[in-house]
């Protein structure tokens, strides 16, 4: 029972960076903008946090920083892929290559000591309850505030008549700017959101899941969340269903290789990645639904017609 | 009186062309003003400038007394000045209602939306279901969402670019009594049609425009429409040739009980569809939107497939089971209702584009490369002998106007002197002049020995060239008439399910309900 109650509460903490990096990069794409630096944002966000906690500053503070600092990482590729209508998948790039240079350079003067990691919450009674309680009333707030945002951001893009606009200019930017939409400035907005929910998740990891500075310790979280998005046919359930499949891998891969299972360690590190993508390309083959949500002007620069 | 709206010496160019080249008119409160113009004339490009979609080089634009100035959509809105594009503005992932709340500025009530569009659209006519997705619309469906659509804001100017082209007969009336309601109402009409007895019987003022300038202003209703046909031309217009045909002995295209599922819960199942086109025939296919038609076609071009080989048989082979392109390998050649998207690949060039359906005909590749001489050479002969406006084989072909692309693709098809040509929408949104062209060159094909099968919600276009009619309703398709032994009124009757006893207003709850 301990052992599953680990497996479970595991796979929720490491869930917790994908399920805010890839729902926020859902944002940004259903407006029909690729940003492929999620690993950037992540690292810088991660890195920002680590340095506020150092300086003293509060936890929240700190976490706060993270997201500041991830929203400050997209404005740049902002710029250039919406106003220099730069090519997105090489301004993504880069941004990814840029996040971690910085992040690196930040860090150097972190040092290798581990910090205060982000505290659990304690609710009285609740947390309490055996079994019941450790597995759903004692996990850190971040792991409750990226599921509330799970719920937020399904209510706004299919509930709200924002969430309406922001799909349909992923769909047709022309058409959106034609009925009098302002285009560039929603995907300003979409993508400085990515930048932010990218902050938060690196926070998440250097100050609550491994409150310790390791240079990359982003480990391609980034990118996993970004294969999320796409397997997850631009679908919040999907993605949050994706999110854990991934974290309870990565939990099962660990618990195997501490009961000494007869396979590399490599390998059983890699099983989460291939376990995700296997599993989302599979439920990602009808067609049909796939159209209906995929935004038709991914990645396509927009200039208004003149 | 002060005009409702007031355009004073605009001008636009393009690189290359001059668009707009001082173009002055005025359009009174309540009254409805027809913009009359070959493709190319400028049209469009005046209507983007009015709506705010464009900016003017120079010249000014007045509404109501108040100049406006550096407007955009939005702020035309809010100017209650409303428009139906030729190719429409709507976003095809999302849902009817959704789609009309993008542009009505007040709260966010998809309930009471959808309430309304029901109630206004089965009032004038043109019934919908809000909670359709855009995407399983016909073309005649979506037209409608689009009038609903600028109805539900009360505008007070209202821009209408080509209307009627999908619309039956009946509707159009429909449609007319709603417009001079509305203009009775105080709401000024700018209406831009090709249709010359349309726009006599409609509006009593008239723009004409050719290349870009004002070749004059008429009242229709006391002008003859040969003299609006040569403002509009400025020459002769061409006459239809129509020689009598002679049908091959053996048909080309056969279709024996063709049942099939609709394609998705919004399409429309065919019921035991027979018929035949004999080589040297024009056969059209009559037909409100949304009847079956887009599942007939896609059936006979390849698009879908049909497990029973022998329902489709094209020059006595059966080819049910065949794919698009297997079909074309027995001589079958296809154009389809969207001209960019399916026709065409937009940001291709034109001779890529004529490579894509041509390469098995034109020997324009070899060893799998394509030889680029002839493919452009190919695609310089369509544009010369279909006489396609446009900068050579290199332009692409979403730079082309709607007519002009339309030219080409017809062309491209007809090049290949196929034994069997499927076309669908042939001169949608195409003004007179190049319908006249393209009509004569299907009917010039189809007198060579080809048979040819027309898909038309225009029932004028299908009565000008066809030889035989065939009337499909809710996924049937009536036997055959002869065209020179039926009139409109039985084809309208046919289009409406009436002979079947239930009338048109049945028939909308359905649609309605669905």
């Amino acid at each position: 029972m301990d052992l599953f109650i680990a497996i479970f509460t595991g796979t929720a903490i490491a869930a917790t960076p994908l399920i805010f990096a890839a729902l926020g990069e859902l944002v940004v794409e259903k407006s029909g903008v690729l940003n492929l630096g999620i690993e950037g944002m992540m690292l810088v966000g991660a890195a920002a946090a680590f340095w506020a906690v150092i300086a003293g500053l509060p936890m929240p503070v700190a976490i706060l920083a993270g997201a500041l600092a991830g929203a400050a990482a997209s404005l740049l590729f902002g710029v250039l892929a919406l106003t220099f209508l730069t090519n997105q998948y090489a301004a993504g790039l880069a941004l990814a290559i840029f996040g971690s240079g910085v992040s690196a350079f930040l860090g150097r003067g972190f040092g290798s000591a581990p910090i205060d990691a982000l505290k659990r919450i304690h609710i009285p009674l609740l947390s309490d309850i055996p079994v019941i309680g450790p597995m759903f009333f004692r996990f850190d707030p971040m792991v409750y505030f990226a599921i509330l945002m799970f719920f937020v951001i399904s209510w706004f893009l299919y509930r709200t008549k924002s969430g309406l606009i922001l799909r349909t200019i992923g769909e047709s930017p022309e058409t959106s700017h034609a009925i009098g939409y302002p285009v560039i400035r929603i995907r300003y907005l979409a993508v400085l959101f990515g930048g932010l929910m990218a902050g938060l998740a690196g926070a998440y990891l250097s100050v609550a899941y491994t409150p310790l500075w390791v240079e990359n310790m982003t480990a391609g979280k980034g990118w996993i969340s970004l294969a999320l998005v796409v397997f997850a046919t631009w679908r919040p359930l999907r993605i949050l269903l994706g999110a854990w499949l991934f974290g309870g891998m990565t939990i099962l891969q660990l618990q195997g290789q501490a009961l000494g299972l007869a396979v590399p360690s490599e390998l059983l590190s890699a099983l989460p990645y291939l376990a995700t993508i296997i599993v989302l390309v599979i439920i990602s083959q009808n067609r049909q639904t796939l159209s209906l949500h995929f935004p038709a002007s991914l990645a396509k620069p927009f200039r208004p017609a003149t | 009186m002060i005009p409702r709206l007031e355009l004073r010496n605009i001008t636009k160019s393009y690189p290359g062309i001059v668009a707009n080249d001082d173009i002055s008119m005025s359009i009174m409160p309540g009254k409805i003003h027809a913009v009359l113009g070959e493709n190319g004339a400028g049209k469009s490009t005046l209507m983007k400038i009015i709506y705010g979609v464009a900016q003017a080089d120079s010249g000014e634009i007045w509404c109501d007394g108040k100049r406006i100035e550096a407007h955009n959509p939005a702020s035309s809105r809010a100017l209650g000045i409303e428009m139906v594009y030729q190719h429409f503005a709507l976003f095809e992932s999302v849902t009817v209602v959704e789609n009309i709340a993008l542009s009505v500025s007040s709260t966010f009530d998809l309930k009471t939306l959808a309430r309304q569009i029901t109630h206004l659209s089965n009032r004038y006519g043109m019934p919908i279901d809000p909670h359709r997705r855009v995407l399983d619309l016909s073309v005649g469906e979506r037209q409608r969402v689009e009038i609903v659509r600028c109805l539900l804001q009360a505008p007070k100017l209202l821009i209408l670019d080509e209307p009627t082209s999908v619309l039956a007969p009946q509707a159009v009336g429909k449609l007319f009594e709603t417009l001079r309601q509305l203009a009775a109402e105080g709401c000024s009409i700018v209406y831009i049609s090709h249709k010359l007895d349309e726009v006599q019987e409609l509006c009593d003022s008239a723009t004409v425009l050719r290349n870009g300038k004002v070749t004059g202003s008429a009242k229709p209703k006391e002008t003859t429409s040969l003299e609006l046909a040569r403002m509009m031309v400025g020459s002769k217009l061409p006459e239809m040739r129509v020689v009598p045909s002679v049908p091959s002995a053996r048909p080309v295209l056969e279709v024996r009980g063709l049942t099939s599922p609709a394609r998705d819960k919004y399409g429309v199942a065919l019921k035991n569809v027979s018929f035949e086109v004999h080589g040297g025939e024009i056969v059209g296919l009559a037909g409100v939107s949304g009847n079956g038609q887009a599942d007939l076609i896609a059936l006979l071009s390849g698009e879908r497939r049909h497990a029973d080989a022998s329902v489709v048989r094209i020059d006595g082979k059966a080819a049910g089971h065949l794919n698009a392109s297997e079909r074309r390998g027995l001589g079958m050649a296809f154009v389809p209702e969207e001209r960019l998207g399916r026709g065409a690949v937009p940001p291709h060039t034109l001779w890529e584009n004529a490579v894509l359906t041509a390469n098995r005909r034109g020997g324009l590749v070899r060893h799998g490369m394509v030889d680029r001489g002839k493919a452009a050479g190919f695609a310089r002969d369509i544009i010369e002998r279909f006489k396609v406006k446009a900068n050579g084989p290199s332009s692409s072909a979403q730079s082309l106007s709607g007519g002009n692309l339309q030219k080409f693709i017809v062309g491209r098809e007809i090049a290949l002197k196929p034994k069997l040509f499927l076309v669908s929408q042939p001169t949608w949104g195409v003004d007179v002049g190049a319908a006249a062209f393209i009509r004569q060159n299907i009917l010039d094909l189809s007198r060579a020995g080809s048979a040819v099968l027309v898909v038309s919600e225009e029932l004028d276009e299908l009565f000008e060239i066809c030889d035989r009619l065939l009337v499909i309703c809710q996924g049937q398709v009536s036997p055959p008439l002869i065209r020179t032994k039926t009139n409109r009124e039985e084809v309208g009757l046919l289009m409406t399910g009436a002979d079947r006893g239930n009338d048109i207003e049945e028939r909308s709850e359905v649609a309605v309900q669905n």
